[in-house]
């Protein structure tokens, strides 16, 4: 990594870790006897290990002006490599919490093996800790070869990369810690949440400084869908977390928001951290990968265009069908109902376009695993987009929501859509990007993908089934007018589907197992004997790093 | 239409510019006028604020994740009026920041729990909740039992609190490591002023049956009785409905 920067990449980076291991030793000193304080130690010790190491490194020889004739991949490759651990880790965390909720003695009482304090590990873990890496990781990789221009420096990718890292790393210890602002999708703390802007400031400014520099006139549709991703996830982020802090000695903060005005930021932040990270930025890796392993054109671009601005538009009204009957008022539920459902079109124009780009290739879709997860991931997109819609309408919503339903359906869109768009993705990505052959073993990738449906098919319907039953027993009555089912009746039918939850998340699990074994063993394996001729590389002339 | 995006796209500040404008309409249009709407939420006077004692508790019920199962939002839905008791008003959550309305039932709804058990009955059930439930799912909170509640800095709380709208008055937040320990002390000195400070609806008893200690136990247990008792505005209204 250091052998890669220039000297002055080499002295910027030697100030932001030093800037690092003060401002953590600030933390841990104005954060005695609190969470604030470990968290500190834990940043001071993080980067003086990391300065320590840049600086055994630091007369290197400078990197060869060549270089810039070449994309810059380092930080992609890192990356994929951390989403697959992160995978693991979220995924291993779920399986634990459904386990526990099978078997609920299994605390062992200790704190931090709670259900409550691991849910978010497991939440945050498969969404910002695989989800976010893999789209950090992608976006390089695509930003690069639809601009044909290298990214415009090695520092920055690496701060993004590492710094957002560091954000996830904060996060889930603080939870272990007890240490959450209990919004869904968005509880780090406030330190926290300041760091990640100040990533994502250097993640967007990566965007535009290359873009700049595109010898392609137009800008590929994956880009627009990125940008989407960087830009509106930094919306929502910083005014859902708007928070004032108990002091600066404190790692607690109350959120400047009460009641029904923050249940409704709450929400327009937690539907649209699944419409911004967990579509719009995937749908940018389909858009690149599945035309590029298909070796198809997109079937339509107008069609991408339609599901673009009806996606980046219509998302931001759905968030109030979170709250159907509740205290928020009549007419903003009516308005997130009506969205949700116009909301269809452009989905499913999103799904159509990437199936219909498989015409003419579907024989390769038989034959080859990676292509099969990625156009399963576009039928699972529309699967989960129809059934989004349908559970938006009040009346269904009475049913459904507060019940397993929604967790069904959340996993239909993060099994199905989102984690098997990733696994083809990262499986077409690694054996270019480590200069393999191939990746080790085909075999093994056809398990994952039979692993992953099972998986996800066992779960969804598990979830399916107890959360119809559920809904329905809390509202039945019998003959003299009076609720015919306990709450704890409802609870004991749920005993065999959270069994079989815990099954299908277990062959998940096991699927990403395979991958991470599979992507190691891809790069144990020999480099290729034949160099490239000049297909994966920039437009001549390189234009030299920060023009 | 297609003709003008076909330029648009060649532009990346463009695309930066419509992007964030598109996006941000609809926020805007459904969050902005939460705030300004009187009707948004109800008036009710004799509305109550948390003591630090239910504060602490209530950032103990955070700190364990009990939201990701329970949630305290009863619809407007005639089945949950009979399971849980009179539909949520948002004025009953005026003053919870962040609020903890919930997304999940895992475990029943809580917002009107408050007084519905006794205090033994919570103290056995969070302890472990198969003694009294043998079929509960509910972890078994041992340690609330154990730990020692961290008041010394509840008054920077209620300061906080106050800094985001809510009314807690300068007694209220001087006194507050002493309020806590007396709610949960009532034959100690420090009782007296609780009752004076926050009305004498409040509740003011030896929570977790131990008084030689202030426990998390204590904390949340005073929390969760409070829940749903803080106005009496949804009975109030929801009876003149009906009659």
């Amino acid at each position: 990594m250091f052998s890669d920067f220039s000297r002055d990449e080499r002295t910027f980076a030697f100030i932001i870790l030093g800037g690092l291991v003060v401002a953590g030793l600030a933390m841990a000193i104005a954060g005695r006897g609190d969470i604030l304080g470990t968290h500190g130690w834990m940043v001071f010790g993080l980067s003086l290990i990391a300065l320590f190491g840049a600086i055994r490194q630091a007369d290197r020889p400078e990197p060869s002006p060549e270089r810039l004739l070449e994309y810059y991949d380092a930080p992609t490759r890192v990356g994929l490599v951390l989403t697959l651990i992160w995978g693991v880790i979220g995924m291993a965390a779920g399986f634990w919490v459904a386990a526990l909720l099978a078997w609920p003695d299994m605390t062992f009482d200790v704190a931090w093996l709670s259900w409550g304090r691991l849910r978010p590990i497991h939440t945050s873990g498969v969404i910002f800790g695989f989800g976010g890496n893999a789209l950090i990781a992608t976006s390089f990789h695509v930003l690069q070869r639809t601009t044909r221009a290298r990214l415009p420096d090695a520092l920055s990718p690496w701060f993004v990369l590492l710094g957002y890292n560091l954000f996830c790393i904060i996060a889930a210890s603080g939870y272990l810690m007890g240490l959450t602002q209990s919004k869904e999708y968005a509880e780090p703390e406030w330190y926290a949440d300041i760091w990640l802007v100040v990533v994502w400031v250097v993640y967007f400014a990566i965007y535009m400084r290359t873009l700049a520099r595109r010898k392609e006139p137009h800008i590929y549709v994956a880009n627009w869908y990125y940008m989407a991703f960087i830009l509106v996830v930094a919306i929502l982020h910083i005014v859902n977390n708007l928070a004032v802090p108990v002091s600066f000695g404190s790692a607690k903060s109350y959120s400047l928001f009460a009641g029904v005005q923050d249940a409704m930021t709450q929400w327009w932040y937690g539907h649209n951290a699944v419409a911004f990270f967990l579509t719009a930025g995937f749908l940018g890796m389909m858009y690149y990968y599945l035309p590029k392993r298909a070796n198809r054109p997109i079937f339509s671009y107008r069609m991408s265009i339609i599901s673009f601005w009806g996606i980046t538009f219509m998302y931001m009204w759905a968030g109030s069908h979170h709250l159907h009957y509740t205290a928020l008022p009549h007419w903003v539920q009516t308005l997130g109902m009506a969205f949700s459902v116009v909301l269809l079109v452009p989905s499913w124009a999103s799904a159509g376009n990437a199936l219909l780009t498989l015409n003419g290739a579907w024989h390769k879709v038989r034959d080859d695993a990676v292509l099969r997860f990625m156009a399963l991931a576009a039928i699972f997109y529309g699967i989960t987009t129809f059934e989004g819609s349908f559970m938006a309408i009040r009346a269904v919503n009475s049913l459904s929501h507060y019940t397993d339903w929604t967790i069904g359906h959340v996993h239909a869109g993060a099994l199905g859509w989102v984690a098997m768009i990733t696994f083809g993705s990262l499986y077409s990505l690694v054996p270019s990007m480590f200069k393999r052959e191939r990746i080790y073993s085909n075999t093994l990738v056809e398990v994952h993908f039979w692993l992953a449906l099972a998986g996800t098919v066992i779960y969804v319907f598990a979830m399916w089934n107890s959360g119809v039953i559920q809904g329905l027993m809390w509202r039945t009555y019998d003959e003299s007018g009076t609720l015919t089912y306990s709450f704890l009746d409802s609870l004991e039918a749920m005993h065999p589907y959270y069994i079989v939850r815990a099954f299908g998340g277990l062959l998940f699990l096991l699927g990403a197992l395979t991958a991470l074994f599979n992507v190691i063993m891809t790069i144990r394996m020999p480099a290729k004997v034949q160099p490239d001729t000049g297909m994966d590389l920039p437009a001549e002339p390189a234009l030299q790093a920060g023009e | 239409m297609f003709k003008f995006h076909y330029r648009l796209e060649r532009s990346a500040l463009g695309l930066v510019g419509f992007i964030i404008l598109v996006a941000s309409i609809g926020g805007f249009i459904e969050i902005a006028p939460l705030f300004t709407i009187d009707e948004t939420v109800e008036e009710a006077q004799d509305m109550r604020v948390y003591t630090p004692l239910e504060v602490a508790g209530r950032n103990i019920f955070i700190r364990e994740g009990c939201y990701a199962c329970h949630s305290q939002m009863i619809r407007t839905l005639r089945d949950e009026v009979d399971r849980y008791g009179p539909y949520s008003l948002a004025v009953e959550s005026q003053y919870d920041h962040p609020q903890l309305w919930g997304s999940k039932r895992t475990g029943p709804d809580l917002a009107r729990l408050g007084n519905k058990y006794s205090d033994a009955w919570h103290t056995t059930h969070l302890n472990n909740p198969r003694d009294l439930v043998p079929q509960s799912k509910m972890p078994a909170y041992r340690w609330l039992l154990r730990d020692q509640l961290r008041t010394d800095d509840l008054g920077q709380h209620l300061a906080t609190l106050r800094t985001v709208g809510v009314p807690y008055t300068d007694d209220q937040i001087a006194n507050a490591t002493q309020d806590a320990y007396g709610q949960a002390n009532p034959d100690s000195p420090e009782a007296g002023g609780v009752a004076e400070r926050y009305g004498d609806a409040t509740n003011i008893r030896p929570f977790d049956g131990q008084t030689d200690k202030l426990t998390d136990m204590d904390a949340l247990v005073a929390y969760l009785q409070v829940l749903g008792n803080l106005t009496n505005a949804a009975h109030e209204t929801q009876t003149a409905e009906v009659e």
